[in-house]
């Protein structure tokens, strides 16, 4: 079965990001696709890679990027979310004139449309926020 | 449907709303402070009773236990699931509605 995952809040504040992550990695291992996981509203705090939690703590980011690696993941940072909080890939660098980008391995950064999509590409798509 | 509720029911009237508009034969599950809505003489035990009569009810074992919620103060007939049983209700349920 096709599953979409969207995320619609940060990382620690929220379980949101951790229950997203287990719902995928048990999805995963039954052997279904997750075709998108698209991050929402603050969820868009999920895909920096500038995060340094404590080392005893989970890395939700890099936890992200490694399941995204393992098992092909698309996960969609929505753009409009992203340039508001300050997650910024190379594109939006350059376009808006900063002088950094920060998006974590695995993530990138498109619209709103991707949503939709996987919406409609997929056969169930579960949300999780707050 | 599956009805996916992450709100304890001493904060938010998620559950309470939730219980009100879901049709018999689907599923509810609590999640995360969701989970406190299964205690037995809890806030909502008599709602989750009343579900009980023609939907199923299922809490999220990992979040009870994150809580310190021990399985002896669920109530019972609402069934303790891991992430692989939240993922086999998604399947078994056309559609899925998150409470949030």
């Amino acid at each position: 079965m096709k599953f979409a995952i969207l995320v619609n809040e940060g990382p620690y504040t929220h379980q949101a990001s951790d229950s997203a992550f287990h719902f995928t990695q048990a999805a995963l291992e039954q052997g279904h696709q997750v075709i998108r996981v698209f991050f929402y509203h603050d969820g868009v705090n999920n895909g920096t890679r500038l995060t340094t939690p404590p080392q005893d703590d989970r890395h939700v980011t890099n936890r992200w990027s490694e399941l995204a690696e393992k098992h092909d993941l698309d996960l969609v940072v929505c753009v409009a979310a992203a340039q508001r909080r300050g997650v910024v890939d190379e594109d939006e660098q350059k376009r808006n004139s900063k002088d950094a980008n920060n998006i974590a391995d695995g993530f990138r950064i498109s619209g709103l449309g991707q949503l939709i999509e996987a919406g409609i590409q997929a056969d169930r798509l579960v949300t999780f926020g707050d | 449907m599956l009805h996916v509720v992450n709100k304890s029911p001493f904060e938010k009237n998620c559950l309470e709303s939730c219980v009100r508009l879901s049709q018999a034969g689907s599923c509810i599950l609590l999640i995360e402070d969701g989970v406190y809505g299964a205690l037995f003489n809890g806030e909502a035990s008599e709602e989750i009773q009343t579900c009980l009569k023609d939907r199923k009810v299922c809490v999220l074992g990992e979040d009870l236990q994150a809580r310190g919620i021990e399985s002896d103060r669920i109530m019972s007939g609402v069934e303790v699931i891991d992430y692989a049983g939240f993922v086999r209700l998604a399947v078994e349920h056309p559609k899925v509605q998150s409470w949030l």
